[in-house]
């Protein structure tokens, strides 16, 4: 009886261990790399604001940032962006939608060897500008397009 | 259980091209179950990173507005045949997922 408790006791104590390292070792780099989940930024609902709490500030217009993107998106649930920084020292790509619920869709921070080169596919609710911001050098840049949305994707 | 992350890196000189597909709902909280007509509870990837041997490359942080099954490509300079790129998430839910594989020679 009493081997039995102390075996149990043993096995609690190291899934514990277990928990506890996972918690403190694997999650916590993930999230640590650059900084928290900016959860003001995403939730702010305009997009002047979510840039401000994003950090970003004073975005100077530039042609060093190329965005490829449809200019009409047949289907706003899935629209394909691809963007390149010609700026040097690119440290973080922002996407930034006007007429979404939340303008900020996200964020890309590069480090150690990545290239200033993104690609992904984002919802987007409406006909609207898409903005993407670079940080790059210790200052902000911003780039702008126009995408026509044909069927908006973000009950979907 | 998540759904599996499918990657696929291509090297072009000393520049990894990584694709990945990551299966996830990226549900928005706004859409309705058509069967129930009641809202589908949000949920969505808000950390990716991507790793060469280790060494962080990339981080993404993301809201529900990058698509259901979310694509990502980005590129590594300095990568060699034999060296490892992985990913891996965490979502609104603290589900994660994550999946690693060897550079082929270009």
């Amino acid at each position: 009886m009493n081997r039995l408790r102390r075996r149990l006791l043993r096995a609690g104590l190291a899934a514990g261990t277990l928990a506890a390292s996972l918690a403190a070792g694997l999650l916590r780099p993930l999230q640590a790399l650059a900084g928290e989940w900016p959860k003001a930024a995403f939730d702010a609902t305009d997009v002047g604001d979510a840039m401000k709490d994003a950090g970003i500030v004073d975005p100077a217009a530039t042609e060093d940032i190329l965005i490829k993107a449809p200019e009409i998106a047949e289907n706003g649930a899935q629209v394909p962006i691809e963007i390149l920084s010609n700026l040097p020292d690119t440290r973080v790509i922002y996407i930034f939608v006007d007429k979404n619920l939340q303008p900020m869709a996200g964020s890309f921070a590069l480090m150690n060897g990545a290239e200033p080169f993104v690609s992904t596919r984002i919802k987007m609710g409406e006909t609207s500008s898409l903005r993407v911001v670079v940080q790059a050098g210790g200052k902000y840049f911003m780039a702008t397009r126009e995408i026509k949305v044909t069927i908006g994707g973000c009950g979907t | 259980m998540p759904e599996p992350i499918r990657m696929r890196v291509k090297l072009d000189g000393d520049v990894a091209d990584v694709r990945v597909l990551i299966g996830h709902p990226m549900e928005t909280g706004l859409r309705k179950d058509p069967r129930t007509d009641e809202l589908v509870p949000i949920h969505f990837i808000k950390t990716v990173t991507a790793k060469l041997n280790g060494t962080p490359v990339m981080e993404a942080q993301w809201s529900r507005a990058v698509s259901r099954n979310p694509y990502l490509q980005f590129r590594i300079k300095g990568a060699k045949p034999g060296d490892e790129v992985s990913i891996s998430w965490i979502d609104n839910r603290g589900e994660t997922n994550s999946t690693a594989a060897r550079i082929p020679p270009g």
